[in-house]
């Protein structure tokens, strides 16, 4: 086996090395400690550590060579209305991801999953496509989609209806179109996925004693479906949230780059980006993250709540 | 009855054709672009209208002859890619091989911070990191910005992947560890000799999912990366957006050439994909 069998002479020599060595591999005590060791060293160098220096930040004005603590100063610049607009773009972009991007794909989830459908798991994969794509390459696309010359796809579409070309991207109301177009384009086919995945979980047996009571499709989805789907909603929604809360990607695409025709398309993290990046002013951009770590915190809180009321209630 | 069912049946079925070329319109409207003089897309914008006359394979031409060097940023993607999901799988299995295997003291606790890590969106964490990095740079010489180590180094040991592979090593049957320590196995041996072998499936799993993610991350690697030869493919793209030159030219077939050895990849492996993307939503 090792070199160690096959070379007797050598053996002593190594032997208090190896033995410890050997003992060390089969120490139950240890060996937990050193499997979760990784974790532990990338939680407190990578994700503890720069939360701790980010708060210490947000009071400071960080110049090259130069750090001076300036209190609640950062916090009190966030009266920008420009940061207001970001909050603004990223609340009705959760809001409105949320109110497509749940009942539309649970909806569709239903009906593949129904006893009547054919070719389920061909259109399930279909569906799946765009997810495949980067948001950057879809990105373009709808950036080019929603184009403001006559030819472009979306402005053919509104001449079909006898609608004049519309400049989409220029105005705040139209390019939001764009993003949300592009959010539904990418997200539905996985959030069919998740929803099938919630349905594969309710027993048949659920359906068939239904069907014998006589309970209609409408029935049977309102008492059935809809409240073993609850745990696969609430974890849709929590990450549509964080998705939608921290979405910047998308708007950078979509305007080709951080900056967009009276701040239409800035985001809470394009605005960090800009204040923490473009502009050197990692004190503010610390602040805006923190406010946005905030939101986060209050939205997992209330999910959390949310989650262990159910659990209580499926307890009694 | 029967007939009324047949009706159901086709109905879904034109429902979900529809909607199914809807999804496409896009990709065919961007493949169709890709044949045509970059020009023209720039000055008419995208559309799906097949122009045989006008249409040909220059744009892609152009990926290998233009100065951008688009293979460059392919091949740095691909890299990148292969680093970022072996060594996170590897990283985060064995962590999460620790949490489901082992009783020990501050278990909780250090599961708790797992959980933590997954409800902080990485986009806040990205100001303080890239302060760090500077900070390790100016301390010690090693230049974690505008390298690849920069980017998979802070995410090696996730906290998704842990969770996951806890779930599912869990669920293996405890008698193999207690087999392998009677075979004089050690600790370790039983991870990578035993164990891992028989959570194959997960990390195909796994791997599909920190995959994807990684050949399209752009936010993270845009503010490690520095230098135009070290750009991943996500960041290259976004860089041509202004129609500078053959830009666009370079954007619309570069775009197609990018989602391609996904979709090859869907084709081949669909059930992984599917696991993997909804590995984190379904927990029971």
């Amino acid at each position: 086996m090792s070199a160690a069998t096959q070379n007797p002479a050598r053996r002593p020599s190594n032997k208090g090395g190896m033995a410890s060595l050997r003992h060390f591999g089969h120490n139950q005590k240890v060996a937990p400690y050193v499997f979760v060791a990784p974790f532990i060293i990338t939680f407190l160098l990578f994700f503890l550590y720069p939360i701790i220096s980010t708060v210490i930040m947000s009071f400071q004005n960080i110049l090259p060579k130069q750090v001076e603590f300036i209190g609640l100063q950062n916090y009190i610049n966030l009266n920008d209305p420009i940061f207001f607009k970001a909050i603004g773009l990223n609340l009705r972009y959760t809001f409105f991801t949320l109110l497509i991007l749940i009942p539309l794909p649970m909806l569709l989830a239903v009906m593949l999953d129904s006893k009547m459908m054919r070719a389920r798991n061909f259109f399930r994969s279909t569906l799946f496509i765009p997810a495949l794509t980067s948001v950057v390459v879809a990105g373009t696309i709808f950036r080019l989609i929603f184009g403001e010359m006559p030819g472009s796809l979306m402005n053919q579409m509104l001449a079909l209806f006898g609608g004049k070309a519309i400049k989409w991207l220029k105005l705040a109301d139209t390019s939001f179109i764009a993003l949300l177009t592009l959010a539904t384009w990418r997200w539905m086919g996985v959030n069919i996925l998740y929803f099938l995945a919630g349905l594969q979980n309710i027993p048949r047996e659920l359906y068939e004693s239904a069907e014998i009571d006589g309970a209609n499709a409408w029935h049977r989805f309102r008492s059935i479906v809809l409240p073993m789907l609850k745990p696969v909603s609430i974890y849709v929604l929590t990450i549509s949230i964080y998705g939608g809360m921290a979405m910047f990607t998308e708007s950078y695409m979509i305007f080709s780059g951080n900056r967009s025709p009276g701040h239409i398309g800035v985001t809470i993290v394009g605005y960090l980006y800009r204040k923490a990046f473009e502009e050197n002013n990692m004190g503010y951009g610390s602040a805006i993250g923190l406010v946005l770590l905030l939101i986060v915190m209050v939205v997992n809180v209330v999910q959390l709540y949310i989650n262990g009321t159910i659990r209580k209630e499926r307890q009694s | 009855m029967k007939t009324r069912k047949h009706i159901l049946t086709a109905g879904l079925i034109l429902l979900f054709t529809l909607l199914s070329v809807i999804v496409l319109i896009p990709l065919f409207a961007i493949l169709m672009a890709s044949f045509k003089p970059a020009t023209e897309v720039f000055r008419k914008g995208l559309n799906m209208s097949i122009e045989l006359p006008v249409m040909s394979f220059d744009n892609y031409l152009c990926l290998f002859t233009g100065t951008e060097g688009y293979f460059t940023w392919f091949g740095n993607s691909a890299l990148l890619t292969v680093i970022q999901t072996v060594s996170t799988l590897l990283v985060s299995s064995f962590v999460g091989y620790g949490f489901a295997i082992y009783q020990f003291k501050g278990k909780n606790l250090i599961f708790g911070c797992v959980l933590l890590v997954m409800m902080v969106p990485l986009e806040i964490i990205i100001l303080p990191l890239f302060q760090l990095f500077m900070g390790i740079k100016a301390l010690t010489g090693i230049a974690l910005i505008d390298s690849y180590a920069g980017i998979v180094l802070p995410f090696v040991a996730q906290a998704m992947p842990i969770f996951f592979f806890r779930q599912y090593m869990s669920g293996l049957p405890h008698d193999f560890v207690d087999a392998g320590r009677v075979d004089g196995c050690s600790e370790y041996g039983i991870f990578f000799r035993i164990m891992m072998p028989l959570a194959v499936p997960s990390f195909a799993a796994m791997g599909i999912l920190v995959g994807m993610n990684s050949w399209n991350s752009f936010l993270w690697p845009l503010i490690v990366i520095r230098s135009q030869s070290r750009m991943t493919l996500p960041l290259g793209l976004a860089s041509l957006l202004s129609p500078y030159g053959n830009n666009y030219a370079i954007l619309l077939a570069g775009s197609v050439m990018a989602i391609i050895p996904v979709l090859i990849l869907f084709v081949g492996f669909q059930r992984y994909f599917i696991e993997g993307m909804t590995a984190g939503g379904v927990k029971g």
